[in-house]
């Protein structure tokens, strides 16, 4: 066991608490999108836990921290946990989700410490990032921009503009990362326009492609490290192969699972499953 | 006084283009959509000029990034295609966005009304005033000239709000000689002062309404004109203050009527007031405008020729 995988190791453990956390939210809050949340957990664990990126709790503002958008924001329920655990806000905060005077929405927005932006609306968020990402190549500030894509949220236009525009201004400070769960609300998304092959899209478009199991920890922490310090001129994305409702079988395999609700009595028995 | 004849973006334009020289926080980004003055500051300014391409909803996004940086941004396009086909990102991005973090961003529409009178409907923008005035946070200017036009790039770069610019693509003359004759804080300027009938207009109708009430002072009728060049945030108090010295209020607009537009603005203030006073709006009924023809032609068209106004301003000083 060398130094590497114990923070795989301890990865693994975080992934699994979050994953956890993320049911015992959707106890309480119906209204999650839990399905959603649950493919995105390993991308959070090891950009956080993994120290990819860099944020400081204390100062929401500081001007070296990398920004994080996090565009499919209906699957941003798993990061409660997280930015609580790092002391974004107070860890009690999580029982109070989408209840009366809580700031912890079944849809995350801005208000939340620790969200750079709002998306409940899909497919704004890659165009926002690539104002950023310009905007700190003019500033001369050296750190990146990170956004989670949903593939669903790929069928948005605004999604290809900001594409075509990365490309093509060379935003090699923007790191993007769909969590490809197959999945949009009503059908899996090959039944209702075919993203694939997806990496030559973004290939064609000028971007560096890689593609891991979203779920493997240590191959998601490999290439997210890479990107982060890869030089090529070029913005990166990784194509994350999730499964929508990982560790929750009857989710995993129901085309419909964007909309199912786990019923509150099933989850503790869930929880205990969870390995 | 000599009267010049400019367009609106071509001033705005220039004076960005001087600002940016010493506030290297000023970017301008572009939807493929330009000017002869923009020209030389995008040859100048290449590291701080972005032209997206015909994007108008990255146009948007690419600008909130940039604000949510601390840039000053203004966001160039045709304004029907700006407000309308970039809605929803001006609402999330913008509109939403700037309740919690300071963003200034400037949407600069250029188009208002039928300035693209011959381009025909697509090009045609009646509805811009009704559906960004219903977005919060959002700060609206609509002037008449471009010495006002002028005027803004100073509040534009200082209150560090997002705003609408609904500018005129035509070249028009000066209404107001110097800079200080219009209060940005007051939001309109009675033009005018008159009697019994008050026209209010906004942007390019306020030059009709001025030149009406120029024919009918030959003819002993002496008119009230307000124009408003900023429909949000403006005095409403001071506004109806000035209106409840008439009898009757006609609003004036190149923009559909009882929809919310510049006539719903008007109404609105009459009835926070408890105001009996009457009101007739003119503007475009509920259906879009195919007709080919000049701007004056199209006005014809629609009832909102200088007859036109003048037999409604008549009707209303007979039945007082």
């Amino acid at each position: 066991m060398g130094p590497h995988s114990d923070l795989i190791e301890f990865l693994k453990q975080k992934a699994l608490w979050v994953r956890k956390e993320t049911l015992r939210i959707h106890k309480i809050a119906q209204e999650t999108r839990v399905a959603s949340s649950l493919s995105a957990v390993e991308i959070f664990v090891a950009l956080y836990y993994g120290k990819i990126i860099k944020f400081d709790p204390a100062n929401l503002k500081w001007e070296n921290r990398d920004r994080f958008i996090i565009s499919k924001g209906h699957g941003a329920i798993s990061l409660y946990p997280i930015l609580a655990d790092f002391g974004f806000f107070e860890k009690q905060e999580l029982c109070k989700v989408g209840k009366e005077g809580s700031f912890l929405g079944c849809i995350p927005d801005c208000i939340i410490p620790g969200f750079e932006t709002t998306n409940g609306s899909l497919g704004h968020g890659l165009g926002v990032a690539c104002g950023i990402s310009l905007a700190l190549k003019r500033k001369g500030v050296g750190e990146k921009v990170f956004v989670l894509l949903g593939d669903g949220e790929l069928f948005e236009g605004a999604i290809w503009e900001a594409i075509m525009f990365a490309g093509e201004h060379k935003l090699d400070n923007l790191i993007a990362v769909v969590d490809n769960n197959k999945v949009c609300m009503l059908d899996y998304c090959k039944n209702v326009l075919d993203l694939e092959p997806l990496d030559e899209k973004f290939r064609i478009f000028k971007w560096k492609v890689e593609i891991v199991n979203g779920h493997d920890i240590s191959q998601l922490y490999n290439a997210l490290m890479a990107l982060r310090d890869d030089i090529d001129s070029k913005p990166k994305v990784l194509i994350a192969n999730t499964i929508k409702g990982k560790g929750v079988p009857s989710l995993e395999t129901d085309s419909l699972s964007h909309t199912r609700n786990i019923k509150p009595e099933e989850i503790d028995l869930l929880i205990e499953g969870l390995k | 006084m000599k009267i010049e004849i400019k367009a609106m973006r071509d001033v705005f334009i220039e004076e960005i283009y001087h600002r940016m020289h010493d506030d290297n926080s000023i970017f301008f980004v572009s939807a493929d959509f330009g000017s002869p003055k923009l020209d030389i500051l995008r040859e100048k300014f290449k590291d701080r000029f972005l032209n997206v391409g015909i994007a108008e909803q990255n146009l948007i996004n690419i600008s909130t990034g940039l604000a949510l940086e601390g840039f000053t941004v203004y966001a160039y396009a045709i304004a029907p295609f700006l407000t309308m086909r970039a809605y929803e990102q001006i609402r999330v991005n913008v509109a939403l966005h700037s309740q919690l973090k300071e963003i200034n961003i400037n949407l600069i529409g250029v188009g208002a009304g039928l300035s693209y009178d011959v381009s025909g409907p697509t090009h045609h923008c009646l509805e811009d005033i009704t559906i960004m005035r219903t977005l919060p946070n959002l700060i609206i200017f609509s002037p008449s000239d471009w010495v006002l036009a002028q005027k803004f790039v100073d509040y534009s770069i200082k209150v560090k709000k997002p705003k609408y610019l609904r500018f005129d693509g035509k070249p028009l003359p000066q209404i107001y000689h110097h800079p200080e004759e219009a209060d940005l804080v007051n939001g309109f300027k009675e033009l005018n002062k008159g009697e019994k009938v008050c026209v209010v207009a906004t942007g390019y109708m306020t030059h009709k309404a001025v030149k009406i009430a120029n024919l009918l002072i030959d003819r002993y009728i002496n008119i009230g004109v307000i124009d408003l060049f900023i429909l949000k945030p403006f005095k409403e108090e001071l506004l109806f203050e000035l209106l409840n010295k008439y009898d009757c209020v006609i609003t004036l607009e190149e923009g559909f009527i009882n929809k919310g537009g510049l006539d719903s603005l008007v109404s609105g203030v009459l009835d926070r007031q408890n105001s009996n006073l009457r009101l007739k709006r003119m503007g475009f009924e509920d259906a879009y405008v195919f007709d080919m023809g000049s701007r004056e032609h199209l006005h014809k068209l629609n009832h909102l020729d200088e007859e036109s106004i003048i037999k409604v301003i008549k009707d209303f000083l007979q039945e007082l």
